[in-house]
């Protein structure tokens, strides 16, 4: 039960407190890049949703099972990065022979996850944990983002027919509303304390 | 011939310095740009570690250009990349400990920053070993400066100190008071929020704007220039055309 508990509050911290996106900087350049339709927002939230899962459900056993009793943690990068690639190369191939209307609306963004921080980043950083912590960050990480990318896609429909200063159209004043989210994220900070749940 | 040969070397070499700079003008390799720039000298760091990677996969990449089969382009780049960085973050925990835990996961995520991969793809797949090694060292220095600038403007104004000597360990630690904390004194004009992870995206943003501005001013007044030639050649016309008549 107590694990349980702390699972789930692991999980809100990872999506709203330490949110990928505005507090840990994970995933900027697809949050930029994509963020102005909402439908492709979602869907590529999605698909990433999927990949980091996925990531985080082969790599932690890839890398505690096989390349730490072989003494090869050294290679973790070059693991992780091929692992990421060739799922997000499977993940492509099952969409497209499943539902070819899902992979007609996510196409162009699956060869973009690969490039995504926000999938090594939480590999990475999963690997100081155990296992049902790291998937708790990588269902809070993968939340978060979606989370924050359609709100983001949201207030960026209203920008476009909105009076900006000239110089900062278009990525400036995207930056700006995403540093205005980060300030209203700051706000939840310190409201789950990991630590007393022997988290920190 | 060769002269011109030179010419776009140096081109090559110079224009991502400010004309294509991959961060204020691209807009690529942002994650980096907005993590590691809360003090000056971890962006300082970032851009070495940066270019040193840069400069080694494009090396190798071009280098290899005719062998790697089209097919596999990308997976190879993002192996030979992946090899660099762990060589990188190796070193860097070695000779630099101070670095390697202040840019944290950031050495590993080198692996899948756009600039890399974009240059790779972009030029290095294209061009000879010296041109794509100069093509490097350009984009690296200008990812420097760019990420230094950003870091100098948030540590500045978000501590009111600039600090040296705390990443980079074998330069004696020294705290320059800048906008306050004077002579011991708690006094200080930072803006705390400059610090924090909203800062990052305000100042990236308001970089960006500059730039924009500064486009925008050129675009006018080039504009306005293209006007006042096309009056005085209307007039000159007119006055030819006058003076036939006569």
């Amino acid at each position: 039960m107590n694990y349980f508990v702390a699972f789930i509050l692991a999980i809100v911290s990872y999506t709203v407190i330490d949110n990928v996106v505005l507090s840990r900087y994970f995933g900027i350049c697809s949050f930029v890049g994509v963020g102005n339709k909402v439908k492709s927002a979602v869907s590529m939230g999605i698909a990433v949703t999927f990949v980091i899962l996925m990531a985080a459900l082969v790599c932690w056993p890839l890398y505690n099972f096989i390349l730490v009793p072989a003494h090869m943690e050294y290679m973790e990068t070059i693991v992780f990065i091929l692992v990421i690639a060739s799922l997000v190369q499977i993940v492509g191939y099952f969409i497209k022979k499943k539902s070819p209307t899902l992979y007609k609306t996510l196409g162009i963004y699956l060869p973009l996850i690969t490039t995504n921080c926000a999938v090594l980043g939480v590999v990475e950083t999963n690997m100081a944990y155990d296992f049902g912590r790291s998937m708790a960050n990588a269902l809070g990480t993968s939340l978060g983002f979606t989370l924050v990318i359609f709100l983001f896609a949201c207030i960026r429909v209203r920008l476009e027919s909105s009076n900006v200063p000239r110089a900062f159209k278009g990525v400036p004043i995207a930056l700006i509303v995403a540093a205005i989210m980060a300030i209203v994220f700051l706000g939840l900070g310190g409201m789950i304390d990991l630590g007393s749940w022997g988290l920190a | 011939m060769a002269n011109e040969s030179k010419n776009n070397r140096l081109r090559v070499f110079l224009d991502p310095l400010l004309k294509s700079n991959p961060l204020f003008v691209m807009v690529l390799g942002t994650c980096p740009a907005l993590a590691v720039t809360t003090s000056f000298e971890s962006a300082i760091g970032m851009g070495l570690l940066f270019t040193f990677v840069l400069f080694f996969s494009n090396l190798l990449i071009s280098a290899l250009r005719k062998v790697i089969p089209e097919e596999v382009e990308t997976p190879a780049y993002i192996v030979i990349i992946a090899t660099f960085v762990t060589i990188v973050k190796l070193l860097s925990e070695t000779f630099l400990p101070e670095l390697y835990s202040t840019l944290g996961v950031f050495v590993a995520l080198l692996v899948v920053n756009c600039i890399v991969l974009g240059r790779a793809e972009a030029f290095a797949n294209k061009n000879g070993v010296v041109d794509s090694m100069l093509d490097a060292l350009g984009n690296g220095v200008g990812y420097t400066w760019a990420i230094a600038a950003i870091g100098l403007v948030r540590e500045v104004f978000g501590t009111g100190t600039l600090t040296f000597g705390k990443t980079f360990t074998f330069i004696p630690k020294t705290t320059i008071p800048i906008l306050g904390k004077w002579s011991g004194s708690e006094f200080s004009l930072a803006l705390p929020i400059l610090s924090s992870s909203a800062g990052g995206f305000i100042a990236l943003g308001v970089a960006l704007a500059i730039i924009a501005a500064i486009g925008n001013y050129k675009a006018h007044k080039a504009k306005e220039k293209a006007k006042l030639e096309k009056e005085k050649a209307i007039a000159a016309a007119k006055a030819n055309s006058q003076k036939g008549a006569e």
